[in-house]
């Protein structure tokens, strides 16, 4: 029983996709396994799954930030425009990720200490920081950015030795600190109880508005950071950059398995949610499956992340039920 | 709780603290905009063009609309995979469903992956794409930006819809034959600062420097912001500020289409010539109704044609992208690789009462 509830974990479930998703490329589609092309299909994704570690955080202590991308933008503006005026590299990049903290740190004071609810404040921020990114930057574009970094966000330079992007590398790097962080210290652990019963957790004495202002400012960092790394990547500073990306991350996030309602959900199955989206798209469009049914694909995918998870806990729960009605000793039921 | 801020205080003083370092110390030196600058471009065109080479046959060419179901890029595409058939070739369109700088990227980085010829592109940014269409080009990919041009080292050759100069003289010529070369004229234009369109208008009014057109006078540039109602009421402005007014440019899609419903419901229908640039679908029931005799626009179905060939020359070696150098584009003909690689499709096609039903765009 305990196995197959286990087994029928959706991270799991979405770890053995992935697995499929890759030996079924490898197997049917020419090019898919060349390291080339999991260069770039990895590197696509590297904004998004920058993005969804503190994410994921954020939603197992049962917020959210919609501003994500928005961020992204305006870091992205803001790089631009400092660029233009004839900064020196080393000196944006602090400034946005300053300005990532700023953000970060409006949205969760606004939720921490004003009390608003973590949504209604970040769908205001993304408009927010959407405009500052227009004021900033307008409709013009920034190009010309330094061929050194530029190379090292785009995959034609990889570490040394392996197909991975350097974006992607500083990815698994801070994916690993985030796993450890999150599953193997109390701090990951109150974030659980935050997102289970937030009151519970102040009771117990879990720093909860600190904890959580303390999230929204990484989100903040690392979203204006993702925005220098989409910058680079593409060559290219626009107001518009990254529009609507935080609604993929947000998929991918409740795509591994991260309960929305929070309080569960583990990293690998976030991190296994991102690469599924990111491989799936990419086999998807080297068979030339049209990019509308590439969107049906992943909505679908997206309710069957949510809707399976019910569906076995309500089916468990019946069968709990029933043997709780036959007589014999009664074992203490889990709630998970 | 007093604990709390001190503690806060005292981590926001540390935060700002190690900012302020790394803004000062990384202001010292670094790498700036202008340091940047002499990073040398290059442009690898060490292939010689054999302009007797044949057309390959089973070439592939993938079209990369700035967004797929753009119903004016699918004719644009259609067509040109309509012309890859006509040499033996395979043409397939791919494209993102969004039209944001960067949803292009992936899309060429599978391209590469499937070994096309060639890919042909209208690009939603110039420079977002750049990086993965010079990986193409270094794998032996050809690359044609077309309709939206790329940066210039990132394509071999952009096929220009019309030159500027052309699309701006022939807006003149063909007014000044419906008037017979006199009376006023005004121009009702989209936003005064519009490049395409300022550029356009300057043509036009050196071609009415010219002799033959010395009867004929430019009263007025209005301008219709790309607003259907604004550039409406600016005709009947047009019309009631300058009652001789002989006939109207309006060189937008959006500016004719207004100019052309206030006129057909008004008393000057039949007196007041309108003419411009507009889609056939827009302009039909003006043309069918008397109020417009003729308009222009080029035609994207040629646009996607001179692509395809072009594109197939190129991965033929026909041609290298170089200036001067010649290829043949099916039935339409020869053409010649101008400055930057740009290759002009030629004049704009006149849509009329005859052949306006025969397009859909």
């Amino acid at each position: 029983m305990t196995a197959l509830t286990k087994f029928l974990r959706w991270d799991s479930v979405v770890g053995i996709l992935l697995i499929s998703v890759f030996l079924v490329g490898t197997g049917s589609t020419e090019g898919f396994a060349e390291t080339a092309n999991l260069s770039a299909a990895l590197n696509d994704i590297a904004e998004v799954a920058l993005i969804a570690l503190p994410m994921t955080l954020l939603v197992v202590a049962g917020q959210v930030d919609l501003s994500v991308a928005s961020m992204l933008g305006l870091s992205s503006a803001l790089a631009g425009s400092l660029w233009d005026a004839g900064y020196a590299f080393e000196m944006v990049v602090p400034i946005c990720l300053l300005v990532g903290a700023l953000g970060g740190l409006l949205n969760g004071w606004l939720v921490t200490r004003v009390g608003l609810p973590s949504l209604a404040v970040t769908i205001g921020t993304l408009a927010l920081f959407r405009g500052l990114a227009s004021v900033v930057l307008g409709t013009k574009a920034v190009a010309d950015f330094p061929e050194t970094y530029a190379q090292w966000a785009t995959y034609t330079e990889t570490v040394p030795g392996t197909f991975i992007p350097y974006p992607v590398a500083l990815f698994i790097v801070l994916a690993v600190i985030t796993a450890v962080v999150l599953h193997c210290t109390g701090f990951g652990r109150s974030l659980f109880a935050i997102g289970a019963q937030e009151d519970a957790a102040y009771f117990a004495g879990i720093r909860v508005k600190r904890i959580k202002l303390a999230l929204f400012v990484v989100s903040g960092v690392v979203a204006s950071f993702a925005g220098i790394v989409y910058t680079l990547r593409y060559g290219s500073a626009r107001a518009d950059n990254g529009l609507g990306l935080e609604l993929v991350v947000i998929a991918s996030v409740l795509l591994g398995g991260i309960d929305f309602d929070g309080g569960k959900g583990t990293l690998g199955g976030a991190v296994a949610g991102v690469l599924l989206i990111g491989l799936l798209r990419n086999l998807l469009t080297l068979n030339d499956i049209s990019s509308e049914i590439q969107v049906v694909v992943t909505g679908l995918l997206l309710i069957a992340s949510v809707l399976t998870p019910r569906i076995v806990s309500v089916v468990s729960e019946r069968r709990h039920r029933r043997a709780a009605t036959t007589p014999g000793p009664k074992a203490s039921q889990p709630v998970s | 709780m007093q604990l709390h801020a001190r503690t806060r205080g005292r981590v926001l003083a540390a935060a700002s603290a190690v900012c302020a370092l790394t803004i000062t110390l990384a202001g010292c030196s670094g790498t700036t905009k202008d340091s940047a600058k002499s990073d040398t471009k290059s442009k690898g065109s060490n292939a010689k063009a054999n302009p007797d080479a044949e057309l390959k046959k089973d070439l592939k060419l993938a079209f990369l609309p700035k967004q797929i179901n753009n119903p004016y890029e699918k004719i644009v595409d259609d067509a040109g995979i309509a012309a890859t058939k006509e040499f033996g070739g395979t043409g397939k369109e791919v494209g993102p469903s969004d039209s944001s700088a960067s949803s292009q990227v992936s899309y060429i980085n599978t391209l590469i992956q499937q070994r096309q010829d060639a890919i042909l592109i209208a690009a939603n940014d110039p420079n977002a794409v750049c990086t993965p269409l010079k990986n193409a080009m270094k794998q032996n990919i050809k690359v044609v930006a077309y309709d939206s041009d790329t940066a210039k080292d990132c394509r071999q050759l952009f096929i220009n819809q019309a030159s500027s100069e052309e699309i701006g003289r022939s807006q003149v010529q063909h007014i000044a034959k419906q008037l017979g070369n006199k009376g006023e004229i005004a121009i009702l234009s989209a936003t005064q600062n519009a490049t395409n369109q300022n550029t356009w208008i300057d043509f036009m009014k050196d071609e009415l420097k010219k002799p033959a057109y010395k009867n004929m006078k430019l009263v007025k540039v209005a301008y219709g912001d790309d607003d259907d109602q604004k550039s409406f009421q600016e005709t009947q402005g047009l019309l009631k500020a300058y009652p001789k007014l002989k006939g109207i440019i309006s060189p937008t899609t959006v500016g004719i289409a207004a100019a052309a419903r206030y006129i057909s419901s008004s008393s000057y229908k039949g007196k007041v010539v309108v003419n411009g640039l507009g889609t056939p679908n827009q302009m039909k029931k003006y043309v069918k109704d008397g109020t417009v005799e003729q308009f222009s626009l080029w035609d994207p179905k040629k646009l996607g044609y001179l692509g395809a060939y072009a594109a197939a020359a190129l991965a033929s070696g026909q041609i290298t992208g170089a200036e001067g150098e010649k290829f043949k584009a099916g039935e339409l003909g020869d053409y010649t690789v101008g400055k930057d690689g740009e290759v002009i499709l030629g004049p704009p096609t006149v849509f009329n009462k005859d052949n306006v039903d025969d397009f859909d765009f």
